[in-house]
């Protein structure tokens, strides 16, 4: 019924693995991916455990639709306790090793315990085994997919590993696939070198045809697959610019965050956008775009396969970089660019590149290194921590060398690595650090979009724009248009934006489907692969389920209603320019009755009927 | 009028759902592994190139079979395996230059496109139309009108 049925449990201090059956009352309450893994992290772990100790668990986990037809249904997530927010994380990717881990035949794979020694996982079908990775440790993620092809010979394999910055600790690493996609945000890169596991490698041959209803099944994949082909986002603006077609939407919007926040539009906004993208340069003609490509079962295919100019001083000499490899993505393209306020498109997907190459959140790093550019800029970091590096913002030298160290884990590097809010701590200015829940914020200012203002404060993974995108509604206009500067009526928003986000995250499917899809569309891929009676309603509950599931893991790791706050500097200093000049967000008038929305009392906590309404 | 699978890779995005479709109509599972379509990644140069058997007129891999296990589709022109009469000898994935019958270890036969009867899965399935199911005489016909409209400016 679409789930495998299957859990491979990986006990990586004994070095042992077994298998279980998917505990299918759960799965009926949780659906899959995040939901389910979730439930079974909460259910397994001390919420208060040190996210890097042994006490933590990893789980891969795809949902029933990853590795069916349906469109983008090659989706899983990796989720954890977070050492960067100490919250639950679970970061989504796509590529390819989602759907090959459930043609192997497994749901999931929970990691517990720490490996004595560098190991890496490979799973064959029914073949599992724990190899030895002293070989790939201390090597890049690139280095480390090459060596396992080789080891195999076997081109098919697909490979999920971590990099250098994630052996050293860096608290944004993040868990690469298939070379360039990545479970990217809050640490869980980390966790799993902290785990000493290095690699997953999986070949799936066994394929996934347990559909409950084939035909039901087809005839929905189907009318799905023509409601994105037909709509202009998925159909059209995704496929030819890729997520980086909001660059200068949002820029127009003036919800542009640029040089750690401080301003609201980027002046160069456009050299870097996806227009930027599509322009030959001048040096071979050429422009940075290849080809656009997709994910497992995508129809969407917003992927961005790119190259560097040759001659660009970031790889003039390094040959190993003049191949093309995964483009900039809006969040990326704002993080290294607009936030750094360095306006090269080359620096900045150089510094991608590397991101990709040694595994590290790009949304994380940019904003850390922003923070970096303005303590060094009122003089709290100097040359002596820099080892002479101007670190101006603007300057793409300082950029490419700040990714370099921090990727490698070296000198300034570690510092960057600590994210935005240990390194702003450190150096003696707090309020720099533009994050919640120690999280970096994502590329949508909330002076400019209100409703984000209260989606970063109440997310569970800290600052993040994936847990409810109301700027669909706010700016686009999906599936209603609503006023970005106006704050009433963004807490039913965001909580109906978080709900459905929840279980669409849960399916196995990518949230980018929900630009032109509805959980109308959804529900009847879910419950002809499924069985069960999955409506738009039902998933819209488990929706909830899920979110007041993570709300509780939250609170009960110790975050309170405290932590449902944003930085000073957004609710103080008005937007200076644009559409929102004058602006600050307005949290204060949204959050009191979002918890009432949710049914949760004043701190924050759900209440007993809440509770019981939801079977949690 | 006869039809063939004219393949334009420049339009292909690597999503594998042709494979999907192709493993799902003979196979009745989701499972590239099992595809007779198969679409190779060019990382480095950012290509991704779908494959599949061209159906030759004098198709090596019926010539080379010892037992008449694979057949002309006088319908459709593919040359299709007789699962019953074939004995694994794989003689056939020896003689086709192109590498496009296999052999499948769980059923123990060679399997290859058999343009699914007339109906292709793979072209249906393709979201970009890399892949469409054209009169056979004229697989060049959208390249040609391509450099047509260039040469036009
Ligand atoms: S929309 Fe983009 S990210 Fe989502 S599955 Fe398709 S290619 Fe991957
Ligand atoms: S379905 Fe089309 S775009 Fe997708 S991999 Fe196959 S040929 Fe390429």
């Amino acid at each position: 019924m679409a789930w495998a049925n299957n859990v491979l449990r990986v006990n990586l201090t004994e070095g042992t693995t077994s298998n279980e059956p998917l505990n299918m009352e759960w799965a009926g309450l949780y659906l899959g991916q995040r939901g389910l893994a979730t439930k079974y992290l909460a259910e397994e772990i001390d919420p208060k455990c040190d996210a890097l100790g042994s006490g933590n668990k990893l789980i891969m986990t795809t949902g029933p639709l990853t590795g069916t037809m349906a469109s983008t249904g090659g989706r899983y997530s990796v989720v954890t306790k977070s050492p960067l927010t100490g919250a639950v994380a679970c970061s989504n990717s796509g590529g390819f090793i989602g759907a090959e881990l459930k043609a192997a035949g497994y749901d999931m794979i929970i990691f517990e315990g720490k490996s004595p020694r560098p190991v890496y996982l490979y799973v064959e079908n029914d073949k599992v085994e724990i190899a030895p990775a002293d070989e790939i440790w201390g090597q890049s993620v690139w280095a480390a997919d090459e060596w396992l092809h080789k080891k195999y010979q076997d081109p098919l394999l697909r490979i999920a590993a971590v990099g250098r910055a994630a052996e050293k600790g860096c608290l944004y690493a993040a868990v690469v696939n298939d070379l360039h996609r990545a479970a990217g945000r809050s640490g869980v890169g980390t966790v799993m070198a902290s785990k000493n596991l290095k690699a997953v490698a999986v070949r799936g041959t066994k394929g996934v045809g347990n559909i409950k209803d084939p035909g039901a099944f087809m005839q929905a994949v189907n009318a799905g697959k023509k409601v994105l082909a037909e709509n202009a986002v998925t159909g059209q603006g995704l496929p030819t610019y890729g997520t980086q077609v909001l660059m200068n939407v949002i820029n127009e919007v003036g919800a542009m965050p640029t040089r750690n926040m401080r301003e609201v539009q980027f002046e160069g906004a456009s050299k870097i956008s996806a227009e930027a993208m599509h322009e030959p340069r001048e040096s071979d003609g050429k422009p940075n775009l290849v080809t656009n490509a997709g994910c497992f079962g995508c129809t969407i295919a917003c992927g961005r396969i790119s190259t560097i100019d040759r001659g660009h001083f970031s790889i003039e000499n390094k040959p190993q970089y003049w191949g093309a490899s995964g483009g900039l993505e809006y969040e990326a393209a704002w993080a290294l660019g607009s936030d750094t306020g360095v306006d090269d498109i080359d620096a900045l997907t150089y510094a991608n590149f590397i991101c990709n190459e040694d595994g590290i959140d790009p949304i994380s790093f940019g904003a850390t290194v922003a923070a970096a550019m303005e303590l060094y800029q009122i003089g709290a970091i100097t040359k002596e921590q820099t080892g002479g590096v101007e670190l101006k913002f603007g300057s793409a030298e300082a950029l490419a060398w700040a990714t370099e160290v921090t990727c490698r884990g070296e000198g300034f590097g570690l510092d960057l690595g600590m994210g935005s809010k240990r390194l702003c701590e450190k150096y003696g200015h707090p309020d720099l650090s533009m994050t919640v829940k120690g999280q970096e914020f994502p590329a949508y200012d909330p002076r400019g979009i209100q409703g984000m203002g209260l989606t970063y404060a109440t997310s569970n993974r800290g600052a993040c724009h994936l847990r409810s995108y109301t700027v669909s509604s706010e700016v686009m206009g999906v599936p209603e248009k609503t006023d970005p500067l106006v704050t009433e009526g963004k807490p039913e928003l965001v909580k109906a934006f978080q709900d459905a986000t929840s279980i669409v995250d849960s399916s196995g499917l990518c949230v980018f489907t929900t630009f032109a899809w509805t959980l109308e569309d959804i529900a009847p891929q879910v419950a002809a692969a499924c069985g069960g009676d999955w409506t738009a309603e039902s998933m819209l509950e488990a929706g909830e389920r899920i979110w007041n599931l993570e709300r509780e893991f939250n609170l009960a790791a110790g975050l309170t209603a405290a932590d449902d706050t944003l930085p000073k500097r957004l609710l103080t200093e008005p937007a200076q320019t644009g559409p929102a000049k004058g602006n600050v967000n307005r949290l204060h008038e949204m959050l009191p009755k979002y918890y009432e929305v949710r049914g949760w009392n004043e701190q924050g906590v759900p209440t007993d009927e809440t509770r019981q309404r939801l079977s949690l | 009028m006869l039809r063939a699978l004219q393949i334009e890779p420049e339009k292909c995005t690597g999503c594998l759902q042709c494979e999907l479709a192709c493993s799902y109509q003979a196979e009745g599972v989701f499972n590239p592994a099992k595809s007779r379509i198969k679409v190779f990644t060019f990382h480095d140069e950012g290509r991704f190139i779908p494959y599949t058997c061209t159906q030759c007129s004098e198709a090596w891999c019926m010539h080379a079979c010892p037992v008449e296990a694979i057949v002309l589709n006088e319908e459709t022109g593919s040359k299709d395996v007789l699962a019953d009469v074939c004995v694994g000898c794989k003689v056939c994935t020896i003689a086709c230059p192109f590498g496009t019958v296999n052999y499948n270890q769980d059923t123990k036969v060679v399997y290859k496109c058999d343009l699914c009867g007339g109906d292709p899965e793979c072209a249906k399935a393709c979201p970009t139309a890399a892949i469409t199911y054209v009169d056979a005489d004229h697989t060049g016909l959208a390249r040609m009108r391509a450099h047509a409209a260039a040469s036009a400016n």
